[in-house]
């Protein structure tokens, strides 16, 4: 029995979620350093509902759910769980309020069972306040029973194939009885099978009330499953439409359609001969068959999204991570690349995605970056460095470049993203490549510094070198490029002309 | 605000940082300067001004001085050497037992006696580069932690040298190769070591790998530099320096004992640390752990010339290497909140 003024309060409360959904927020704004990863943005979630959160690469999906799970704290903007607006302080604070968020990576605890890590905070005690492992493995063995999962709930974690550790995650974020439940492009890992396991299980939680919100790439998925969707754009808000009223190419459309400006200033240079082929590169369960041309004087543009394994082919083209099949032919002469080192011989230089993790030396000043890459293939003598030599050709090419510094001494780690870029630019221009691969050469760096490179890029490519560029960025890939490859999942999913490319195309090739 | 404010806010900055070791040469300075106070405040008399002190102090700590120039190299190169101590105590057994004089009727080796003092030198040498071999081959190629590495051969090598006489010391070495510990030797080696290691470090292509690499391994290995290969030397050429402190430790007392160089590792590691190498790699220098070691001296003489119980002397040596840790550990936050 509840009193009157008790059942008056829980209408209340259901006459909001009816109308305002579950979590629904509004005026969310966030920025990092540099970066505005979320303006103004909303969204609602009904519950008994899947809500599809479709977006490009950096459009700021990822972002707003760390938000709703209390990773990060917003600047800006109002959550309402239930009708009531709350504050998610930490991931811990979600989860007790009634969030719960199955991370993309997986956070499981390898060397406990899976019952341990289903229960862990809340393990049922015995009467000497004891772990009760037996009852522990029973409320495990239901929760299974209720999803549907065959697994065994005393196995270790780290005996377990990656879809089944998902399944386990998702077991884990359904036993907190959650309102909401977060769910980061959970088929990324699982084999169609699994992925028809994990709707059952979708659509049961559906059933039972649960809202949950669903981050995905593939657009497939989204018409299977999805009640409806919400598109961002740029950290802004696009749209909320019904899964059943769109097609496909407007969804695309709402992902990409922005303007694109002028700002590119590429020129049509002589294209000369091939330089790079590339035969079936395959790296097993990373990229497959991977075949393509570059020629002197050209740009070849790498698009795709999240999970295209366009950085790994740079990586196996330089090297770093060799691919295991196929062949790499330069002036039309097969070669073997293992290392660095030997790519380095052949006239290839590799500007990585990752500034901080595999770019720069953070703790050393701007010279020493600069000359890391000269220095393992020439100028040095006896052993020593010829430094005045070094450091001329270093200035010089600061200079050319415009890095913003006091001076070469300067700790890089004092430096803007863009001035960092410009070294690592300048570290492997020292080397005079004829082949440069750029992975997001303008990634995460002020709109100035962007079209400096951007002219930088296509002087190069006149002067004769051949570019391999991989970026996120559409309007970038379309304003830069002479020719697109675009991937998908580790497969060529075809090219694109100059002439014939924009965005559309390349997404739908992309998402596939 | 005017245009004007703005050029010249803009205009960029001349002014050139003063080295990291300026820092610690002012610590060094301060703490002297806190043991003369001391020295006139409870033993009536200077701290700093007796030749004899300095001479002793400067003595005691080049041994390990020299250990410490190859450990600031590895962890320069983003790992740590434990082993360095047990390499002493090995090599002064190996070495002396090489040195020995025919006169010695109980010689290890009654047939290798009175041999020049290069070929116990270069013995010692060569069997600090194969525990750095050992040690680098672990680190670089079965990627275990350097510390679990070195700690290994730590025990192993240690173990080595007690079981090579069966426990039992060695003595009487040849004039040759006493000398190398006799007089001030130890101090002239350091600085010779130093000297080659800080020229090494700053104008060579050896020297920009080891911070590259301690800077960020992962840039280091796309520059094209081969990575293992760099560390397998950086480990070999520590061990060597380990190896080359042990023939003067022997030489100097003119026996070998199993047990010699027990926990120098750890001194020589607190020397580079208080000189401002930093445990995360990628950032020190040789002459900073220079004036660390002499830190190190001032405090363990100046401890002594207080009259401070020996027991005392050890405790606060721990609790000031961690706050060598603590005070890099606060700069790198520092750094990363700036930037």
């Amino acid at each position: 029995m509840v009193s009157p003024r008790t059942a008056a309060a829980i209408d209340r409360v259901h006459a909001a979620i009816d109308r305002e959904g579950v979590l629904s927020i509004t005026g969310i704004r966030k920025e990092f350093p540099g970066v505005l990863a979320l303006d103004d943005v909303q969204l609602r979630i009904r519950p008994g509902t899947v809500h599809a959160l479709m977006g490009e690469n950096g459009a700021g999906k990822s972002t707003l759910m760390k938000i709703i799970a209390g990773v990060y704290q917003p600047d800006a903007g109002e959550i309402r769980l239930r009708g009531q607006v709350v504050a998610l302080r930490s991931p811990l604070d979600a989860l007790e309020q009634g969030i719960s968020m199955i991370h993309q990576e997986l956070a499981l605890m390898n060397w406990m069972t899976v019952a341990e890590n289903i229960w862990i905070r809340r393990e049922p005690k015995n009467r000497w306040g004891l772990i009760d492992h037996a009852k522990m493995a029973q409320m495990t063995a239901d929760l299974f029973a209720r999803l549907n999962i065959r697994l065994d709930p005393r196995a270790q974690v780290s005996e377990l194939t990656v879809a089944q550790k998902q399944m386990v995650e998702i077991a884990k974020a359904v036993s907190h009885n959650s309102d909401v439940l977060i769910m980061d492009e959970p088929t990324s890992a699982l084999t169609e099978r699994e992925v028809d396991h994990l709707f059952a299980i979708i659509r049961d939680l559906r059933q039972r009330g649960i809202g949950i919100v669903y981050i995905t790439h593939k657009m497939n998925e989204l018409f299977e499953i999805a009640d409806e969707f919400t598109v961002f754009r740029d950290g802004k808000y696009v749209g909320t439409h019904n899964a059943k009223d769109v097609t496909r190419d407007d969804i695309i459309r709402m992902m990409v359609g922005r303007e694109i400006t002028n700002m590119f200033p590429k020129v049509d240079c002589p294209i000369g001969d091939t330089i790079l082929e590339v035969r079936n590169l395959t790296l097993p369960g990373v990229f497959h068959d991977v075949s393509f041309t570059l020629r002197r004087g050209e740009i070849l543009g790498l698009a795709g999204l999240v999970g295209s394994k366009r950085s790994n082919v740079a990586e196996a083209l330089f090297g770093v991570t060799p691919a295991e099949s196929g062949e790499i032919l330069i002036d039309n002469q097969p070669v073997t690349i293992a290392t660095p080192a030997q790519a380095m011989a052949h006239g290839m230089a590799f500007l990585t995605e990752d500034r901080k993790e595999t770019g720069c030396f953070l703790t050393l000043d701007c010279l020493e970056n600069i000359q890391s890459a000269l220095i393992t293939r020439s100028h040095v003598k006896y052993g020593f460095v010829q430094q005045a030599a070094v450091t001329r050709l270093a200035e010089d090419m600061a200079r050319t470049l415009r890095v913003k510094t006091p001076n070469l001494q300067e700790t890089v780690e004092n430096l803007s993203g863009g001035n960092q870029q410009k070294l690592l630019i300048a570290r492997w221009l020292l080397t005079k490549p004829r082949i440069l691969i750029l992975d997001e050469p303008t990634r995460g760096i002020d709109v100035g510094a962007k079209s400096e490179i951007h002219r930088l890029i296509t002087e190069l490519a006149a002067q004769g070198v051949a570019v391999l560029m991989i970026s996120s960025e559409l309007p970038e890939v379309l304003g830069m490029s002479d020719r697109i490859m675009v991937m998908h999942e580790g497969h060529v999913s075809g090219f694109l002309d100059r002439a014939e490319a924009d965005q559309v195309k390349i997404m739908s090739l992309a998402a596939k | 605000m005017s245009s004007q404010d703005i050029t010249a806010r803009s205009a960029p900055r001349t002014h050139r940082k003063l080295p990291a070791e300026v820092n610690i040469l002012l610590v060094l300075i301060g703490i002297a300067l806190v043991f003369e106070i001391l020295g006139w405040i409870f033993q009536g008399q200077s701290f700093l001004l007796s030749w004899n002190r300095l001479k002793i102090m400067i003595l005691q700590v080049s041994v390990i001085g020299i250990i410490a120039v190859g450990v600031t190299q590895v962890i320069i190169s983003g790992g740590i050497d434990l082993s360095s101590g047990s390499v002493v105590g090995a090599v002064a057994m190996v070495a002396m037992s090489f040195a020995q004089v025919s006169t010695y009727a109980r010689a290890v080796y009654p047939a290798l006696t009175d041999l020049p003092m290069i070929l116990p030198l270069l013995i010692g040498l060569a069997f600090g580069a194969l525990v750095g071999l050992i040690n680098g081959w672990l680190i670089a190629y079965t990627k275990i932690p350097p510390f679990i590495a070195t700690l290994g051969t730590m025990v192993t090598v240690r173990g080595f040298a007690k079981w090579y006489t069966k426990g039992q010391p060695i003595s009487f070495p040849t004039e040759g190769f006493a000398w190398i510990g006799s007089g001030m030797m130890p101090v002239v080696i350091f600085i010779l070591v130093a000297a080659i290691f800080h020229v090494a470090m700053k104008y060579t292509r050896y020297g920009k790998f080891t911070y590259a690499i301690g800077a960020n391994a992962q840039a280091a290995r796309v520059s094209g530099i081969d990575v293992e290969r760099h560390l397998v030397k950086v480990y070999v050429i520590a061990a060597m320096l380990a190896a080359l402190a042990g023939m003067v430790v022997a030489a100097r007392g003119q026996t070998a004992q199993a047990g010699m160089g027990l926990a120098y590792e750890l001194d020589a590691i607190a020397m580079a640390v208080i000189g401002g190498v930093s445990l995360n790699g990628g950032r020190g220098s040789i002459l900073g752990t220079a004036i660390g070691m002499i830190i190190f001296g001032v405090i363990i003489s100046g401890f002594t010339f207080l009259r401070l119980d020996a027991y005392y002397q050890e405790m606060i040596k721990g609790a000031i290497v961690v706050a060598a840790v603590v005070a890099d550990v606060h700069r790198q936050r520092k750094r990363r909140k700036t930037s």
